[in-house]
C-alpha cells in the first residue's frame, strides 16, 4: 500500500495486513504526534490497512517557540 | 481497508479516532461533540469571552488557529480574522492562500498585514538582523501586531489557537528554567491592562491531535508542512518529550497542564514584571514596554535598514535553521 508522509512530503511503499497502530509503530512514529487517513477517511488506531489502500500518515505536531 | 469494529464510545457507530487520554473512541459527529464541550468549559473555567465580544482571532493557516476560528462562529460568537504575512518564502504563500480561502468560503471578514509591504522587512531579514532566533523574531512581531490591530479596530479581545499541547511544552520549558516571571503569565487568559488588549486561549483543553481531527472530519483544509526555520526549535523538543511521556501515560499532558493552573498558578499570581504595573510607555510608538524604546521598535529599525534575506539563507544544506 502506498504511505504518503509529510515533513518532508514523501512516499513510501508498505505491505499491508497490520493495524494503524502497528503501521506507526513499524515507522517509529508516535501516535499521539500524528493520524492516519485510510481512502480519505480518518481511521483509529486498530483500524486494519490492506494492499491497495491509500494512506497518509499526517504529523500534527506544529508551532514555533513564541 | 477492513473495518476493525471498533465503536464510538457515545453512539456505538464506526469510530474514526482513539483518544487514550479519555479512554474512549469517537465517531466524526461525538469527536466534534467532545471538542465543543472543552472548547465552552475552557471558556466558561476562564471566563475568556461573552456572548457579545467583538473577537479578532489570530489567524496563521495551520490548523490550530482555523478550528478555532470555525469553533467560534459555529457557536455563534461574532469573531473577525487577522493573518500576518510573515515573508517565509513560499510557506507563507501557502499559509496565506489557506487562511484566504477558508474566510472566503464562510463569508468571514480577513484582515492581513504583510511586514515586508507595511514595516519593511519579514522573518528572515529580522533574524538576520536582530541576532534573534527566527520564532522569536516571528513571536514578537505577531505578538506587537495582533495587540495593535485589536486595539485600534475597537475589538473586545484577541483569541489565539495554543492548545493543550503548546501550553504544556512552554509551562515545560518554564519549568527547565524556573522561570517564575513567565510561570506567572502563562495562563490562558491575560486581561487587558497595561495597554495590553485582552488576550485568551479557548483551545487549551484540546491537543494538537483532537484540532487536527476536528479540521479533518470538519473538511477544513490548513498548512500541514511545518514552518522551515521552526524545525528544530526547543519548542518541538519538548513536544516531542512530552508526547513520549503521554505515550506510557495517556493524560500525562493535561495532568501537568491544567493541574498547574489549578495549584500552582493561584500562588505566582502577582509575581510578573508586567502583572505589577511596572511598565513605561516606548519613546517612539507609545506601547508598553520595560525600556525606553519597545522591542518591536528596535527590531523594525534594525531589520528595515537591512538587506532582505532570502529564507533559504537561514537553512542548511541539511534542512536546518542556523543557530547562532
Amino acid at each position: 500500500m502506498k504511505v504518503l508522509l509529510r515533513n518532508p512530503r514523501r512516499e513510501i511503499e508498505v505491505e499491508g495486513g497490520r493495524s494503524v497502530d502497528r503501521l506507526l509503530d513499524d515507522l517509529g512514529l508516535n501516535r499521539e504526534a500524528h493520524l492516519v487517513i485510510c481512502n480519505g477517511t480518518l481511521v483509529p488506531g486498530d483500524a486494519r490497512l490492506e494492499d491497495g489502500d491509500t494512506i497518509e500518515v499526517r504529523p500534527v505536531i506544529s508551532g514555533g517557540a513564541t | 481497508m477492513t473495518a476493525a469494529g471498533s465503536k464510538c464510545k457515545v453512539c456505538k457507530g464506526p469510530a474514526v479516532i482513539d483518544l487514550p487520554r479519555h479512554n474512549a473512541k469517537f465517531c466524526a459527529e461525538h469527536l466534534q461533540q467532545l471538542c465543543r464541550r472543552q472548547m465552552a468549559k475552557a471558556i466558561e473555567d476562564f471566563d475568556m469571552l461573552s456572548p457579545d465580544d467583538r473577537i479578532l482571532v489570530a489567524v496563521s493557516g495551520g490548523k490550530d488557529s482555523l478550528a478555532v476560528w470555525d469553533m467560534l462562529i459555529e457557536a455563534g460568537y461574532q469573531a473577525d480574522g487577522l493573518y500576518i504575512g510573515l515573508g517565509i518564502g513560499e510557506y507563507s504563500t501557502d499559509s496565506g492562500g489557506y487562511v484566504r480561502r477558508f474566510a472566503d468560503e464562510r463569508g468571514l471578514s480577513l484582515r492581513t498585514i504583510d511586514l515586508r509591504d507595511e514595516y519593511g522587512y519579514d522573518v528572515p531579514t529580522a533574524s538576520k538582523a536582530t541576532g534573534r532566533v527566527p520564532c522569536s523574531a516571528c513571536g514578537l512581531s505577531k505578538r506587537r501586531l495582533f495587540d495593535q490591530a485589536a486595539l485600534d479596530g475597537g475589538y473586545d479581545v484577541v483569541v489565539t489557537g495554543h492548545n493543550l499541547d503548546d501550553e504544556a511544552a512552554v509551562l515545560f520549558g518554564n519549568t527547565l528554567r524556573w522561570d517564575i516571571d513567565y510561570l506567572a503569565r502563562q495562563m490562558p487568559v491575560l486581561p487587558a491592562t497595561n495597554g495590553f488588549p485582552k488576550k485568551v486561549k479557548p483551545l487549551v483543553r484540546l491537543t494538537e491531535r483532537e484540532m487536527a481531527a476536528w479540521c479533518l472530519v470538519r473538511g477544513i483544509d490548513y498548512v500541514v508542512e511545518e514552518c522551515p526555520i521552526a524545525a528544530g526549535n526547543k519548542h518541538l523538543s519538548y513536544k516531542e518529550t512530552l508526547n513520549a511521556v503521554e505515550a506510557k501515560s495517556p493524560g500525562a499532558k493535561a495532568s501537568f497542564y491544567l493541574g498547574f493552573l489549578e495549584r500552582m498558578a493561584p500562588l505566582l499570581a502577582g509575581q510578573s514584571a508586567a502583572a505589577s504595573g511596572a511598565l513605561n510607555h516606548c519613546t517612539q510608538c507609545g506601547s508598553p514596554t520595560t525600556g525606553d524604546v519597545c522591542a518591536f521598535c528596535r527590531l523594525v529599525e534594525k531589520s528595515s535598514a537591512h538587506e532582505p534575506v532570502p529564507v533559504e539563507m537561514l537553512l542548511t544544506r541539511g534542512g536546518k535553521v542556523r543557530r547562532r
